[in-house]
Formats: structure tokens, C-alpha cells, sequence
């Protein structure tokens, strides 16, 4: 079997996806760095986008069938959301290290019981 | 041999580079490092994106995320990244519990997305030769007019297809408060005249 002779269907996008957002999930469960749990939120945002396009792609599977254009303006709107989460998470990233002298996230604990 | 199918060949181009980035990223422990393979990953979505067929999408992806977001992440990188915070190690029990628990939900999701039967790849008949742009499509359904929906004949699926106006708006004010949230938040601290109390 060929592999570049096979066509490509929406099952395939779909696992890349998959593979950006469990390693989005793994890189927010297992970084230390506070930015390191955010680049794993970037992550799996991407990995969700990808599902949107494929299931509003036209060229993947018959037009009727599919998100058509929603699929993308659903994925603009994540797009826009991760970059204001990106700000705000910075801001905060930014004060905890101005006050605490540290990015650690296992450091922060003082609301601890 | 069968002719090379080249949809095919830029999509396992694009996906290889995505996925071998995304792993690079969550395997690192050098957040500088991070960083890089981030944007590395995130332009190969945005070719991802261009593959099928949504221009606008990832032209935004690499305007918005890789020349904005991640521009903002590398300058919290650098303003954050000394000494012993460059390079933060996880301990291994951490490493093999994140690792179970995404393995098991990768399996989970693959044997999910293998096995809808309406996901296979599918032989479409041949494209028409011309591009379709979706940028003016895409303004005018966040403008509440969906001129890609006109022909739909249904009564009660046109109701539900009068654009994303209001959302639109939702989320432009939204970014505008979030914005100056985030521009109090990281405002640099008042310094102390040499009179002043401190507070405890």
C-alpha cells in the first residue's frame, strides 16, 4: 500500500488533533514553569481548531455534511478567546513572580488549608 | 506506483512537523526551548489550516497566535527566565502518572476519531479549478449576514443561521476588558517615598 497515494479524510486531521491536545494536557500537568502550563493551554486550543477546520472542510467530506463555514468562525473565536487568556495568564504570571521571586506553580500554595 | 496524491504529502508534511513539535514541547524542560518548538508547531497547524481550505483561518493562526500570542509568551519567557527557573525538571512519578493518564486518553480519542465511519477518507468528485476565498464570507457571517446559507430551503435550520453578530460583539468587548485587566495587573508596583511607612 501507498501511503501518499491514499487519500486523506477528516479521521486524519483528527488524530493530529488528538496528539496536540493530549500533549497539551500532559505539558499542563506535568510543567513546574508557570508558562510551561500555559504553552500546554495553547496547545490544546490548536489541537480543538484543527477538529473545527477539518469538520468544516470542504475538502475533506461532502459540503453538505459538514460544519461548512461555521467550523471556521468557531475557530476564529478560539483563536481570538486564546489570546486574551494568554494576556490575562501573563499578567498574573508576571505579578506572582514580582511578588513571590519565583514562576514555580507548586510554590504557590498559600491558600493551602 | 500510484501517483503521489500531493493533498496527501503536504498533509503528512504538515501533520509530522505539528505532532513531533507538540511531543518536543511537553518533553523539554528548558522553557526557552518551549517556546520555539511552540511556534514551530503552531505555523504547521496554520499550514494544517491553509490544507484544508480555510485561508482566512490560517492566515489568522499565523498573524494572531504565532505573531501575537506567542510573541507575548517569549517576552513573559525572557522577563521570567533566570537562573534556576530556565530549566525546571519534573520529578518522574509525575512524569509516569501524566504520561498514563494522556496515553490512556490518547487511545481513547484515536480509536474515537479511526472509528466514525462518516470521518474515512472519502473520493470526492474533482474540485472546481477556481480558489474559494472564504475571507469575505467569513466578515459577513460575523457581520450576521451568512451569504454561504442563502440557498438553504429548511424553515427552522435558516432560523438558527442569522450570523455571529451578537457573539461577535461578546467577545470584541470582552478582549477590550480583558486587555485593560491585564494592563492594571501587570503595572509596575509604587515605589516608596523615603518618608513612608511600610506596610506589613
Amino acid at each position: 500500500m501507498n501511503l501518499l497515494a491514499e487519500p486523506v479524510g477528516v479521521a486524519h486531521y483528527m488524530v493530529i488533533g488528538a496528539i496536540m491536545f493530549v500533549t497539551g494536557a500532559v505539558c499542563m500537568a506535568t510543567k513546574r514553569n508557570a508558562l510551561g502550563v500555559l504553552m500546554g493551554i495553547e496547545l490544546v486550543l490548536n489541537g480543538a481548531n484543527v477538529n473545527f477546520v477539518a469538520l468544516g472542510s470542504e475538502y475533506l467530506r461532502p459540503a453538505q455534511d459538514g460544519l461548512g463555514l461555521d467550523g471556521q468562525l468557531i475557530a476564529l473565536f478560539v483563536i481570538v478567546l486564546a489570546a486574551a487568556e494568554a494576556a490575562v495568564a501573563l499578567a498574573i504570571t508576571l505579578n506572582f513572580y514580582n511578588n513571590h521571586m519565583t514562576v514555580d506553580v507548586d510554590q504557590a500554595d498559600e491558600l493551602k488549608g | 506506483m500510484a501517483p503521489i496524491n500531493w493533498h496527501t504529502f503536504y498533509f503528512l508534511l504538515f501533520a509530522l512537523t505539528a505532532g513531533v513539535f507538540a511531543v518536543a514541547v511537553a518533553v523539554t524542560s528548558n522553557v526557552v526551548r518551549m517556546a520555539f518548538y511552540l511556534v514551530l508547531c503552531l505555523s504547521a497547524t496554520a499550514g494544517l489550516f491553509f490544507l484544508a481550505g480555510a485561508d482566512f483561518v490560517g492566515a489568522m493562526q499565523i498573524m494572531i497566535y504565532v505573531g501575537g500570542t506567542l510573541v507575548l509568551l517569549i517576552f513573559g519567557v525572557m522577563l521570567t527566565a533566570q537562573g534556576p527557573f530556565i530549566s525546571m525538571k519534573t520529578r518522574s512519578g509525575e512524569w509516569v502518572l501524566g504520561l498514563l493518564a494522556g496515553g490512556s486518553l490518547l487511545a481513547i480519542l484515536i480509536s474515537a476519531a479511526v472509528g466514525v465511519r462518516a470521518w474515512r477518507p472519502v473520493e470526492l468528485e474533482e474540485h472546481s479549478p477556481q480558489a474559494r476565498v472564504t475571507a469575505s464570507r467569513l466578515g459577513m457571517g460575523l457581520l450576521g449576514a451568512r451569504v454561504d446559507q442563502l440557498d438553504q430551503s429548511d424553515k427552522t435550520l435558516r432560523a438558527g443561521m442569522s450570523g455571529y453578530l451578537f457573539p461577535f460583539e461578546i467577545i470584541s468587548v470582552h478582549l477590550l476588558v480583558v486587555l485593560i485587566g491585564a494592563a492594571y495587573l501587570a503595572r509596575p508596583k509604587k515605589r516608596m517615598r523615603p518618608g513612608e511607612e511600610t506596610q506589613a
